[in-house]
């Protein structure tokens, strides 16, 4: 399977017969490829798709079958009925509301003390920034829920909320970068006109950071909105769910067994809607965020 | 300066503060609600010589990292040079392949969870139809971590993305360098395109081995916590999982505290060795 392997296509031209065959041979090989591994990609959403319009005997039915037939979309309201899916929608975008507002501001403006001041601790906060992107979140998981308990937070969206007033590592350091590669001559021109630093990051830096603030907004949206552990650990209460826990409990409730899954597959689709939804739109400014800053 | 003033709050009551505690409760009995009692390195000792599941779930995280990882890596390697074909229609294959990545951890869990359903899901049925007895999948000990890893491939989109950039880096003059020295494919490969896009590798190698040692979510909801958290019999009993039944199920905070201290000692050591090493495979473009 070399040739399906080869990173670039053949360089020089094939004269031969022999040759030119075997130039169009790996191209179909290679076509052949990218299709069979993408069909192998979709399986998994057709499948959802497809449990999510069944009835429960098609559920059952074995061997099991692509098209439901009848179409039964009624699934889709019994999901959004019993996994009281607006509600738990509700609660997860207040929080992911705050928590982009608060990341927004705290992320950026960290950045900007990274990137266009120069002070003493400069060099050591950058440091700790960067030893931090690599904490696993075990470490501090346990004090916090402990800090959090005896402030009595448990139980709200606090716990979830206020940290993000105050920044976070990959997303100072994202920024950081983006900020560096501002024009130094727009900095200057305005420092030249008065601007205090307050008004060069509000005025200049800011407006500038489109591409980058899109992809942390974006970021930012896509984990809030699909955090589980965060509010398994703070939310008991099960009037501040949010979507992910509300999923987790339908599951718990009605289990992995056939006839549930219309419904549970239906609450899936629509759970992974608004992901899919934000992709398109930042699509361009999300792969190139991915890849220039070589982003998790 | 005071722009960075709310990060070094941040960094503070809710980094700096917290370790040191985290620490401090390792070495006591602590579980709530009754106060944190000091017994210096008892945790330590259990968690070393008393504590099979200790092993165990070390074990299955070792599993999911050393295996999982590698398949996953050479899998959005081969994915991305599928990619960079010069195929019609590149775009719309390339958000085929990114579009997993989307999925939220829960709806995942919860769509593989049926998707391998022994008799019901669809992969056995297509198993069948080519004439393969599907196994167990989820509800097996021995392929429920293998079926965790077909999961995580499956969502292997982003580093594909970044090994697509990558290899559209690589200059073609050395390709084109090495067929006329003679050099084939497979040495092709394995001269030119490995090297050049190590960095991709270094950095996908260490994040992903930090994040699978804090894999929790997927394996939470599929093999549950309780009594018997990680069902089938522990398979699935990733070191996340169990040190959260510890700490929020059992309430052995100071139990849990010592679990967190040795993930946070390992995964410094192999991060620090990773890097260290790195210099001698990695190749970074200085222009």
């Amino acid at each position: 399977m070399t040739t399906v392997r080869r990173a670039k296509p053949l360089v020089t031209r094939q004269r031969t017969a022999v040759g030119r065959a075997r130039e169009i041979g790996a191209k179909i090989l290679s076509f052949s490829g990218v299709i069979v591994i993408g069909l192998l990609f979709l399986i998994p959403w057709a499948w959802l798709v497809s449990t999510s319009l069944k009835t429960p005997a098609q559920i059952m039915e074995i061997p099991p079958n692509l098209i439901p037939r009848p179409i039964m979309w009624m699934n889709y309201e019994y999901a959004v009925t019993s996994i009281r899916f607006v509600y738990y929608l509700q609660n997860t975008l207040l929080i992911c509301a705050v928590v982009l507002i608060g990341r927004v501001f705290s992320c950026t403006v960290v950045a900007y003390s990274l990137s266009h001041v120069d002070w003493i601790g400069k060099k050591i906060l950058f440091a700790i920034v960067l030893a931090t992107m690599m904490l696993p979140g075990q470490v501090t998981m346990i004090p916090l829920f402990i800090i959090f308990t005896r402030l009595g937070w448990i139980d709200t969206f606090l716990p979830l909320m206020v940290p993000a007033f105050f920044g976070d590592a990959y997303f100072i350091f994202m920024m950081r970068q983006f900020f560096m590669g501002i024009p130094k001559d727009l900095i200057d021109a305005a420092r030249l006109d008065g601007a205090t630093h307050p008004g060069i990051y509000w005025r200049v830096v800011m407006p500038l950071s489109g591409p980058a603030l899109a992809t942390l907004i974006a970021y930012t949206f896509i984990w809030t909105f699909t955090d589980f552990q965060g509010p398994l650990i703070y939310l008991k209460n099960r009037e501040l769910w949010t979507l992910s826990l509300g999923m987790q409990g339908y599951l718990k409730r009605y289990g992995a067994t056939g006839t549930a899954m219309g419904a549970m597959m239906a609450g899936a689709t629509m759970y992974t809607l608004p992901m899919i939804v934000i992709f398109f739109i930042a699509q361009k400014k999300l792969i190139q965020g991915m890849v220039t800053t070589g982003f998790k | 300066m005071l722009f960075a003033a709310p990060y070094i709050i941040g960094v503070l009551a809710f980094l700096a503060y917290p370790m040191v505690s985290s620490f401090y409760f390792s070495f006591t009995k602590y579980e709530i609600p009754m106060a944190p009692r000091w017994v210096g390195l008892a945790n330590y000792v259990k968690v070393f010589t008393a504590d099979r599941f200790f092993l165990k779930s070390l074990g299955n995280s070792a599993y999911l990292t050393l295996i999982g990882i590698p398949i996953q890596l050479v899998f959005a390697l081969f994915c991305a040079m599928l990619l960079n074909l010069k195929i019609k229609g590149q775009a719309i294959w390339r958000t085929i392949y990114v579009l997993p990545t989307l999925m939220p951890s829960v709806a995942m869990a919860i769509l593989w969870n049926w998707i391998l359903n022994p008799k019901l899901g669809i992969v056995n049925h297509l198993l069948d139809l080519i004439g393969i007895k599907g196994p167990l999948w989820f509800n097996s000990p021995q392929w429920s971590k293998p079926s965790m890893i077909l999961m995580q491939t499956w969502a292997v989109g982003f580093t594909t993305v970044l090994y697509l950039a990558a290899l559209q880096g690589v200059p073609q003059e050395l390709y084109e360098a090495a067929e006329i020295d003679g050099a084939n494919a497979v040495r092709r490969f394995f001269s030119i395109t490995v090297p050049m896009i190590s960095a991709v590798t270094l950095f996908q190698l260490v994040t992903g081995i930090i994040w699978s040692l804090q894999f929790f979510a997927q394996a939470y909801i599929i093999g549950g916590g309780g009594a018997t958290p990680g069902k089938p019999q522990g398979s699935l009993l990733f070191y996340a999982l169990y040190l959260y039944v510890q700490a929020f199920e059992y309430l052995r905070m100071g139990y849990a505290s010592a679990l967190a201290w040795v993930l946070f000692v390992i995964a410094a050591v192999v991060t620090l060795i990773l890097l260290r090493t790195s210099d001698r495979w990695t190749y970074y473009d200085i222009r």
